[in-house]
């Protein structure tokens, strides 16, 4: 299976090799990078090729990460119902930068590319309906960047006096407490207190 | 005579009708009683459940699962735990295998005895919605035996499940799996041939296997246009590879055809239950590895590093290697998968969860222009459409 799953990486690969920027294959999943600007083409190169047939978009997400030069990646994930293959394509984009719709390819691009804009703030170009999807009417920001607190700005009421619900900034009767669980015992060299000379002489004559 | 401007009217169409199922917007523009448009508004649920997911380790991540598509919590849970699974590289025992997939058919039967008889209700049946919540009390009794909730089980964790099944269970189920084909039969008898229920839904909402394609139809909606696709056969993860079982097709790929595949389907599940009963062995249920797996409460009382290992993993839990899989499984609505990429600490970066209802939801505008108003109660009912999943 894993040998079919190369043949095809390097069938991809070498049919477009302009477009692709990398290529892996691990726990026996598919995974090419795509320039943002080539990603129509290869999206369709996938769909409508022979031996790719990825007639199917089953989903399409964001992921923020924001040490990275370009803070986005817009992740396709793609099913061949006759192979009995899955691939996925990931395009890297810049904050801001938009991200040519693959509605024109899937139509049920539509939906998850406005998820995408709604949730991360990455604009898809040509795209014929982005608006927002999951959050509420007028909401500002996007809250699955990481830089948006898990708590939001807003929080929602209702006001009886004004017998209607009313936004206001967001209170926290305690604060938000996020715990470092990251265990200071694993990973750490096995120095025994007191011991540090030993390790500094044995440096020392070596 | 005076020219009179005839323009379309527009409706509203829930979020508080009873049809909608939950709480859908649609706006529907109307000429006369034909709809031109509909355009759903979703999120109303929406409760950031990914965001959520990246603030907690991966055993408390299991829950949200459940509050998903809430007809069938398991089964959310399964994808969860397979995708973990495969980051940290573990092998979940026989026996735990087993326990998931009957307990991922009983989650298909809850789903479809909900959406079946929901979907009749919709188009005017009102027997069947309440001989199949009797039929669903059981099968949750089922549920509420083995982990102790009727709803959200957490039951499939990351590297098996989290209890074995007590004694004598095993048998109810049998006892239960023997008689539900009667139940079958008797409401198949109340709708197959209703003529009432046929005029409501034969030939509405057709959507043929290249529209299946292209909108990214998933699950029963996708074979009951003819395409024989199902995961538990093309790509079998647990045990499902071991069960024999067939994969029932529509051929009109109408609503009718939607209610006559989940029908079938129904069948199946039973077959594939009495075969996990069948065959399923003793031992363990969940993995081994002390560094994922919690120790038993009787070994805390008296071992130490029993005691440590607890603590550490319902404080820091364990660490998943850096890494990134999409895994999905055939959950009842259709294909269900989990995005997870990992850095390497005890938090997923991040948990994309591709719910089939999503992409069914944004199919109901192409499938319901040129039907009548009443018609697009029964589309929604035959797509089999749930929010907790949809608005996440």
């Amino acid at each position: 299976m894993d040998l079919v799953l190369r043949e095809l990486l390097e069938y991809i690969v070498d049919s477009m090799p302009s477009s692709v920027t990398g290529s892996s294959l691990t726990k026996g999943e598919l995974i090419i990078g795509v320039q943002r600007e080539s990603l129509i083409q290869v999206l369709k190169f996938l769909r409508d090729d022979v031996n790719c047939q990825f007639k199917m978009l089953i989903d399409i997400c964001g992921v923020d990460y924001p040490d990275r030069d370009q803070r986005f990646e817009v992740v396709y994930n793609l099913l061949s119902l006759s192979h009995n293959n899955r691939i996925r394509v990931k395009v890297a984009v810049a904050e801001d930068v938009a991200v040519p719709s693959a509605t024109v390819v899937f139509s049920c691009a539509n939906w998850w590319e406005r998820e995408a804009w709604d949730l991360y703030g990455i604009p898809f170009s040509d795209h014929p309906d982005l608006r927002r999807i999951l959050t509420d009417y007028g909401f500002e920001g996007h809250p699955l960047r990481k830089d948006f607190p898990l708590t939001g700005y807003v929080e929602v009421r209702y006001d009886d006096a004004r017998k209607r619900v009313v936004y206001e900034p967001v209170k926290l009767t305690q604060e938000f407490r996020s715990f470092d669980f990251l265990s200071p015992w694993e990973g750490t060299p096995t120095l025994l207190p007191g011991d540090e000379k030993a390790t500094n002489a044995g440096k020392g004559t070596a | 005579m005076a020219e009179t401007q005839i323009k379309n009217f527009t409706m509203n169409f829930g979020p508080q009708h009873p049809a909608a199922h939950g709480v859908l917007r649609l706006v529907l523009e109307l000429d006369g009683e034909i709809i031109e448009r509909a355009d759903p508004h979703i999120g109303l649920l929406h409760r950031g459940t990914e965001k959520l997911i990246e603030y907690k380790t991966y055993l408390q991540a299991v829950p949200y699962f459940d509050r998903l598509d809430y007809v069938a919590p398991q089964n959310q849970e399964h994808a969860f735990a397979l995708a973990v699974e495969k980051l940290l590289g573990i092998e979940v025992p026989i026996r735990g295998q087993y326990i998931r997939v009957l307990y991922a058919e009983i989650g298909r039967i809850l789903n479809h005895l909900l959406n079946l008889t929901a979907f009749a209700m919709d188009v005017g049946a009102m027997t069947p919605m309440l001989w199949g919540f009797e039929q669903r009390e059981r099968l949750m009794e089922f549920c509420e035996r083995v982990c102790g909730a009727r709803l959200h089980m957490a039951y499939f964790r990351p590297g098996g499940v989290a209890f074995d099944m007590p004694a004598g269970l095993a048998e109810d189920i049998r006892d239960w799996a023997e008689a539900f084909p009667k139940f079958i039969d008797d409401m198949e008898s109340l709708l197959s041939d209703n003529r009432i229920f046929k005029q409501r839904t034969v030939d509405i909402g057709i959507v043929t296997a290249e529209e299946c394609y292209d909108w990214g139809f998933t699950g029963p909606n996708l074979r009951a246009a003819g395409i024989p696709w199902d995961l538990r056969k093309a790509q079998p993860y647990d045990v499902y590879d071991k069960m024999e079982f067939d994969i029932p097709v529509g051929k009109h790929s109408d609503c009718y055809d939607r209610y006559l595949v989940r029908v079938q389907e129904l069948r199946q599940s039973i077959r594939i239950i009495i075969q996990c009963l069948d065959q399923m062995p003793s031992g363990a249920y969940r993995t081994t590895d002390g560094k994922v797996s919690p120790p038993r409460r009787a070994d805390m009382k008296h071992s130490m590093e029993s005691l440590i290992h607890h603590f550490k993993l319902y404080t820091e839990g364990y660490h998943v290697p850096a890494g990134e899989t999409y895994t999905a499984v055939e959950a009842p609505k259709g294909e269900f998968g989990v995005y997870l990429v990992s850095d390497g600490t005890n938090k997923p970066y991040r948990c994309k969860i591709r719910a089939p209802g999503f992409a069914f939801l944004q199919g109901i505008d192409f499938m319901s222009r040129g039907h009548m108003l009443a018609d697009i109660v029964a589309n929604i009912g035959s797509l089999d459409i749930v929010f907790g999943e949809i608005d996440r």
